[in-house]
């Protein structure tokens, strides 16, 4: 059972306020990722948990006990760094027996211990050679391994993937699913990309300038984000936004800008209603634009001219001009479209994002 | 295959950890543990002998004789010390001339070493050969290369004509302390050479490259691109070699032991002539503080020099 | 290389290397050739006709012989061994232990006292020892190796430390943070992994160190009273002559064997040597 608690978690930096009352509980084994921009205090989130940083206030807690004065050593935790951190001077057994000679653990054990994890990660083959004569894939594996021999009540990831030539960083991503399914530990990762968000945590944690953005599950952070930047930092290519002014006429409620004139359906346009005459964000994804046919309502939809036009195979992705602003719309692969074509854009009314101008709290 | 993971034993629990572990733990008290022998040594044998030396320097202690207390008396004393000015004098000096000589004849071998070419390493690691091998014995055989009989640089300017009668190179009140710098400078070369070297090789040759394409000559290029980007490390190396010459002793006693007639006499051979010599300890002390303001100077300029780097 | 003429090259490169190799070793091919030159040809004026300054036809052993069997050679090259041993190991022991401190550790001070350990490297020998004389002679440690063995360190700690403060800040520190999750304390950190992983730097360190110990003259001339147990360089100056008359043949030879284990080291390790000097000077 290892369940980790964050409560009011704050650090300073002389000045700088790193991490603003971080409050965040993960159950135990769950996999839970700490997404953001640099800066946005998820490394230095970890590395409190880890013990390589003070904390300035707040509690952490494992198992419901306290560790905040516990040294590393007493953690029971394992951590897997973005340089991978391998001991240059000892070979990939060494390295991955470190630990459990630290715990006094007897030779037989050890031995045992490095062998099967060797076996899960497919390194048994490398347990004789030094870390300078392993490729950064392999250097990986083995920091990955020696994690996995203490039997920690904690894993925790800072950036694993990102020194990774990007195939290796899929492929890699893929190997961590399969091993947290088969290991089942607790686990917080932290990352900068989206896409090791979306695809690795259980639950997943945006943070920006030192504050909890919001937390859930990567589907629910997609579909209903609590404000603009959640909204913006998930999904590739980013969410497009635009500034419209909300109207009511003929009994009616409009957002419109200078490109577009659209009528939400009810149950946005209900929220809505209290911010006629003022100024909100609208959001719509990429997927969530297609190209209007006669089906479409012409409340749902826009004039664009096509600027760009990316053919991705899986689908096109159309830079367009809708009035003096730009939006990208991902349609179907089948569509024919040139450079400087005027189209109809429709969007999708079941997923239509607005957004409170000031505060970008969602509405 | 069968994995057995122990993910459902209970947390283990801190295990116990003594005092002093947990103690060493706080950066704090583990700097205090790794600093504490070294502090200890310096302390005891550094700060304490310099405390000490002040407070001899304003007694009128002997060798076995405890000594009380006579405000600045010594320092009036070595002060109006014939000999003592003699020291000074030759001391700046000697220290004048060496310095300006090392960075000179090393600068222009740390450039003939710049080059490629064959036998490069093993040149540069028998150049450094008379730093390396203690100073009192590459002396002795300075001295016997100069002594006044049996000399063989004599012999040698013989030979070629330029003289006739011998060189009394150590004897020879006018001509010991240029001796004496001689070999102080034949000493003090290569480790110029291979550190103004080292500082040679991070300039990036591009740098001289491109510069001979905007036209520069060869002595251009040195005086706008190679001197100026040498000039940090060169400050660094003449900076520590000022104050080892200022205080130099092991040359001067092996050599002439100070004389003929005082000619060679430097601050540390006066000091220990008077303070171990004549057992005039208080003023042997007074006589070494000589070498303070100038040690002063020196560590003013480089911590200066340091915090300006370190800003940058 | 200097490009342009053959006669270029010959005139502004290889005579002046040429003129700075021989200037600059050519003492030492002296001590060499009067320490096995025998005695009759030894003391020829400079000026008397027939002489060959620079080989000999007859070169002897016995001015070795003698140096050995009738001197106190070979214990002062055993006493300074010695020293500069336990020095070394001293001042190795304490610098690493500082240099780590102060490079990998926050503190309350640590600026100040890193370049108050840097100072003392500038204070000389030469403006301490006559009030150390004193301290030494009040600890009974006068006229002992001890003498030495305490105070070698302090112009060789502060070298050390500030030696390996430079190659420590080159291991990153995610090595250390590694280990103390995996489980080891910070001392252990320190020992089993940085340690480890600095030992080229450690080996530069302690030859230097090493060298410098063996070049020390005043403090060993001044604590040191007894002829058998002074070290080389004050051995050969003091002891070797006798009234007033120098033997050079015994001296030179004395000068010579006395050079070797300090030349040995450096031989095998000439790199290190030149890394550490130069990173002092850099650093």
């Amino acid at each position: 059972m290892a369940q980790v608690v964050i409560r009011s978690l704050n650090k300073k930096f002389d000045e700088v306020h790193a991490v603003k009352d971080v409050n965040l509980g993960i159950r135990d084994k769950e996999f839970v990722v700490l997404v953001g921009p640099s800066g946005c205090g998820k490394t230095t989130t970890l590395r409190m948990v880890a013990g390589l940083e003070s904390i300035t206030s707040g509690r952490i807690l494992i198992d419901d006990k306290i560790i905040n004065a516990l040294p590393p050593m007493d953690r029971d935790i394992a951590m897997v760094f973005q340089n991978y951190a391998l001991y240059p001077h000892m070979s990939v057994y060494d390295n991955m027996a470190f630990g459990l000679k630290m715990r006094k653990f007897d030779r037989a054990d050890i031995a045992k211990r490095v062998q099967d994890a060797a076996e899960i990660l497919g390194i048994q083959q490398l347990l004789a050679r030094k870390p300078r004569q392993l490729s950064g894939g392999q250097r990986q594996r083995v920091a990955l391994g020696r994690a996995i021999v203490r039997h920690p009540q904690v894993f925790l990831f800072d950036e694993p993937l990102s020194n990774l030539d990007a195939k290796l960083r899929v492929q890699m991503r893929v190997e961590l699913k399969k091993l947290h399914d088969r290991l089942g530990t607790t686990a917080i990762y932290v990352t900068h990309d989206q896409v090791e968000a979306m695809t690795l945590g259980d639950r997943v944690v945006v943070m920006k300038d030192g504050l909890v953005q919001q937390v859930g599950e990567p589907l629910e952070l997609y579909n209903e984000p609590a404000n603009l930047f959640v909204a913006g930092f998930l999904g590739s290519p980013a969410m497009n936004f635009a500034t419209v002014r909300v109207s009511g006429s003929d009994g009616a409620l409009w957002v419109e800008n200078e490109g577009l004139r659209i009528k939400p359906p009810s149950e946005p346009a209900g929220r809505l209603g209290r911010f006629v005459n003022q100024e909100v964000t609208l959001g719509v994804r990429p997927e969530d634009l297609h190209v209007a046919s006669a089906a479409d309502p012409t409340e749902l939809g826009f004039d664009a001219a096509v600027e760009v036009v990316e053919k991705l195979g899986s689908e096109i992705l159309l830079d367009v001009a809708v009035g003096p602003h730009t939006m990208v719309a991902s349609v179907d692969p089948g569509i024919r479209v040139n450079v400087h074509d005027r189209l109809r854009l429709a969007l999708n009314p079941e997923r239509l994002h607005f957004f409170d101008a000031r505060s970008e709290a969602v509405i | 295959m069968t994995f057995t993971y122990a993910a459902a034993t209970p947390y283990a629990g801190t295990p116990r950890r003594g005092p002093l572990t947990r103690l060493l733990e706080d950066e704090r008290w583990l700097a205090v543990a790794l600093l504490l022998p070294t502090v200890a040594l310096l302390g005891l044998f550094i700060a304490y002998p310099f405390v000490k030396g002040v407070e001899l320097s304003v007694t009128d202690a002997k060798v076995g004789v405890p000594g009380h207390f006579v405000g600045l008396q010594n320092f009036e004393q070595v002060w109006n010390d014939g000999i003592f000015r003699v020291a000074v004098w030759n001391t700046c000096v000697y220290t004048v001339v060496t310095t300006i000589f090392k960075l000179a004849l090393g600068l222009w071998l740390a450039l003939l070493l710049n080059n490629n070419f064959k036998g490069k390493a093993f040149t540069r690691a028998f150049i450094l050969l008379p730093f390396i091998i203690p100073t009192v014995l590459s002396t002795l055989a300075w001295k016997w290369m100069f002594d006044p009989t049996f000399s063989v640089i004599n012999w040698l300017l013989f030979q070629l004509g330029i003289i006739r009668s011998r060189i009394n190179w150590l004897g020879d009140p006018n001509l010991a302390l240029i001796s004496v710098i001689i070999v102080n400078v034949w000493r003090g070369v290569p480790f110029y050479a291979i550190s103004l070297l080292a500082g040679l090789q991070t300039i990036s040759p591009e740098l001289h490259e491109a510069a001979a394409i905007d036209g520069a000559r060869a002595w251009q290029r040195f005086r706008h691109v190679t001197w100026p980007l040498l000039l940090p490390v060169t400050l660094v190396i003449v900076l520590f070699s000022v104050i080892q010459t200022f205080a130099d002793f092991q040359l001067v006693y092996v050599l002439t032991g100070g004389g003929p007639a005082n000619a060679t006499q430097l601050f540390a051979t006066y000091a220990y002539q008077i303070g171990i010599g004549t057992g005039l300890l208080s003023q042997g002390a007074t006589i070494s503080l000589a070498v303070f303001p100038v040690l002063l100077l020196v560590v003013i300029v480089q911590l200066l020099y340091i915090r300006r780097v370190e800003t940058h | 290389m200097i490009e342009g003429a053959i006669w270029r090259r010959w005139v502004f490169f290889y005579f002046p290397l040429t003129g700075f190799i021989v200037a600059l070793l050519f003492p030492f091919y002296w001590m060499l050739v009067t320490a096995v030159r025998p005695d009759s040809e030894l003391y020829r004026p400079w000026n008397a006709p027939n002489y060959t300054p620079f080989w000999t036809l007859n070169p002897t052993l016995e001015h070795i012989r003698d140096l050995l069997t009738e001197t106190l050679f070979s214990t002062w090259m055993f006493n300074t061994m010695l020293i500069s041993i336990a020095a070394t190991a001293i001042s190795l022991f304490c610098g690493l232990l500082a240099g780590y401190a102060l490079s990998r550790l926050k503190f309350p001070f640590a600026g100040s006292l890193g370049t108050m350990i840097f100072i003392t490297y500038l204070v000389p020998q030469t403006l301490l020892f006559i009030p150390l004389a004193d301290i030494i002679r009040n600890f009974r440690l006068g006229d002992s190796p001890w003498a030495l063995i305490l105070t070698y360190p302090t112009f060789l700690i502060p070298f050390v430390t500030w030696l390996m403060m430079g190659y420590f800040k080159s291991i990153p520190k995610e090595l250390e943070e590694c280990a103390r999750i995996d489980g080891a304390t910070r001392w252990k950190a320190m020992v089993y992994i940085i340690f480890p992983i600095a030992v080229p730097g450690i080996l530069s360190a302690g030859i230097f160190a090493f060298t410098l110990s063996w070049n020390e003259f005043i403090y060993a001339l001044v604590f040191l009273s007894s002829p058998e147990q002074k070290t080389v360089p004050v051995g050969v100056t003091s002891e070797l002559v006798r009234g007033d008359v120098f033997y050079w043949g015994e001296l030179m030879a004395g000068a010579l064997l006395g050079s070797i284990p300090v030349a040995f080291v450096y031989s095998f390790f000439v790199e290190h040597y030149v890394a550490s000097m130069t990173g002092s000077v850099k650093g």
